[in-house]
């Protein structure tokens, strides 16, 4: 993988996004999960691509405080954080084109 | 754009990729335009990529996760040459030969023609089901049940998949009505079984969903009995859509003649269609049998009738 993507936890979780300085694509997934295993790959893509993003992984299996958290009720969710706080959601697997459309404002 | 390829495999589910290997290994250099990631069944891999265990595919005596199992397809046609584009098809052109393939403006000339779009989820097509997916509304049980640990939710439909889904469903739920509009399943007799010995299945024959209701998610939805229009709030977190299929056939409105229940039409004992050198296989043009061994079979028979066929025509 060419590109730096976090895995984070709960333990990880805050002091990972509150202390970042570019916005963070949270993609929230598990491994039974194979539309989450379709976007993987398109993540990494969008990682190397673009440098003013940064991307992180929350396994939901491992972190079920923070999905809960967040309110997630389905996956593949990605959780666009800005300054700490969430500014987007999007839930569904979409091909690149529609997410990188949906990011647009934060690139 | 200028390169004719022998053979073009539109969709990348169990027939698709089979084709593909069955092309790739006659030399064909198959290219598969596999489709886009999408949480419907409508994606690369197909139906199969929402399901967990797939227990009736042969060779598998423990079952194997429906992911994997596309994966492995996919991989296997990979090793033989077959060359994949994860984007959709927008539109074909079979007027003139080589037929065009055209996703976005990108366009693919080729000789012959493998269809294999397969079937998506049918949605109830009411108000609010759309605005509720990923908000307490799914059609990906495998992807979403996880996140109803201990509460009531609700599955809709009688067949198979239905039955599958609200059996997986019962091992985080504390309860899974079953929501059916008939007074008996069409699923399988080992899966009805299954499903009757189920303590945490209720079922609700007889009944269809009304309405959903919710905010910002899900908290119920309103059913009406099917005999005596008796209407009854069920108070629910999550609600599962299963009610069957519909085949993958826009595309091909005006090009290929459609069922009336718009599948594929082939011909007898083949998969050729009315268009010399355009194939059809899977659940496409299988209003039937619409299994992941039967659409490999046809997905088999289809890269054979291709072979021959471009055989026959000197290529």
């Amino acid at each position: 993988m060419a590109a730096d993507i976090k895995n984070l936890d709960e333990s990880t979780f805050d002091e990972t996004i509150g202390s970042s300085e570019t916005p963070v694509l949270v993609d929230f997934w598990a491994e039974w999960c194979g539309p989450c295993k379709m976007i993987a790959p398109i993540l990494e893509e969008i990682a190397t691509e673009e440098q003013g993003l940064s991307i992180a992984k929350v396994n939901v299996d491992e972190s079920p405080d923070l999905a809960r958290r967040y309110g997630i009720m389905s996956i593949p969710a990605l959780i666009l954080f800005q300054n700490g706080e969430p500014a987007k959601t999007m839930v569904g697997a979409k091909p690149k084109s529609a997410l990188l459309e949906e990011l647009g404002e934060f690139l | 754009m200028s390169e004719i390829r022998d053979v073009v495999i539109i969709g990348s589910g169990p027939a698709g990729l089979t084709a593909a290997i069955y092309a790739a290994r006659a030399s064909l250099s198959p290219l598969v335009i596999e489709g886009e990631p999408s949480s419907t069944s409508d994606q690369p891999g197909g139906q199969l990529m929402l399901t967990t265990d797939v227990e009736n595919f042969p060779g598998f005596p423990e079952g194997i996760m429906g992911p994997e199992l596309m994966s492995n397809f996919r991989s296997q046609a990979q090793r033989f040459g077959a060359k994949f584009i994860t984007e959709k098809v927008t539109a074909v052109n079979f007027e003139n030969r080589p037929f065009e393939i055209s996703v976005g403006n990108d366009k693919y000339l080729t000789r012959s023609v493998i269809i294999s779009t397969g079937a998506q989820s049918l949605m109830l097509n009411i108000p609010n089901e759309s605005r509720l997916i990923g908000h307490g509304l799914s059609t990906c049980a495998t992807c979403d049940g996880f996140f109803f640990r201990d509460q009531e939710i609700a599955v809709v439909g009688g067949g198979d998949s239905a039955i599958e889904e609200a059996i997986f469903l019962t091992r985080f739920a504390s309860k899974v009505y079953l929501i059916h509009r008939r007074d008996e399943l069409r699923a399988s007799k080992i899966m009805q079984e299954r499903a009757f010995q189920n303590p945490k299945l209720e079922f609700l024959w007889n009944n269809e969903v009304a309405q959903i209701n919710g905010d910002q998610k899900l908290d119920g939805i309103t059913l009406n009995n099917t005999i005596t229009s008796e209407k009854l709030d069920l108070k629910i977190q999550g609600l599962f859509i299963a009610i069957g299929h519909r085949p993958n056939t826009d595309l091909f409105k005006g090009h290929l003649e459609l069922k009336d229940n718009g599948y594929l039409v082939t011909l007898p004992d083949s998969s050729r269609t009315a268009i010399d050198g355009v194939f059809a296989c899977g659940d496409v043009q299988d209003d039937y049998y619409r299994q992941a061994i039967t659409a490999a079979g046809s997905g088999c028979m289809a890269a054979i009738d291709a072979e021959r066929w471009l055989e026959e025509h000197g290529h």
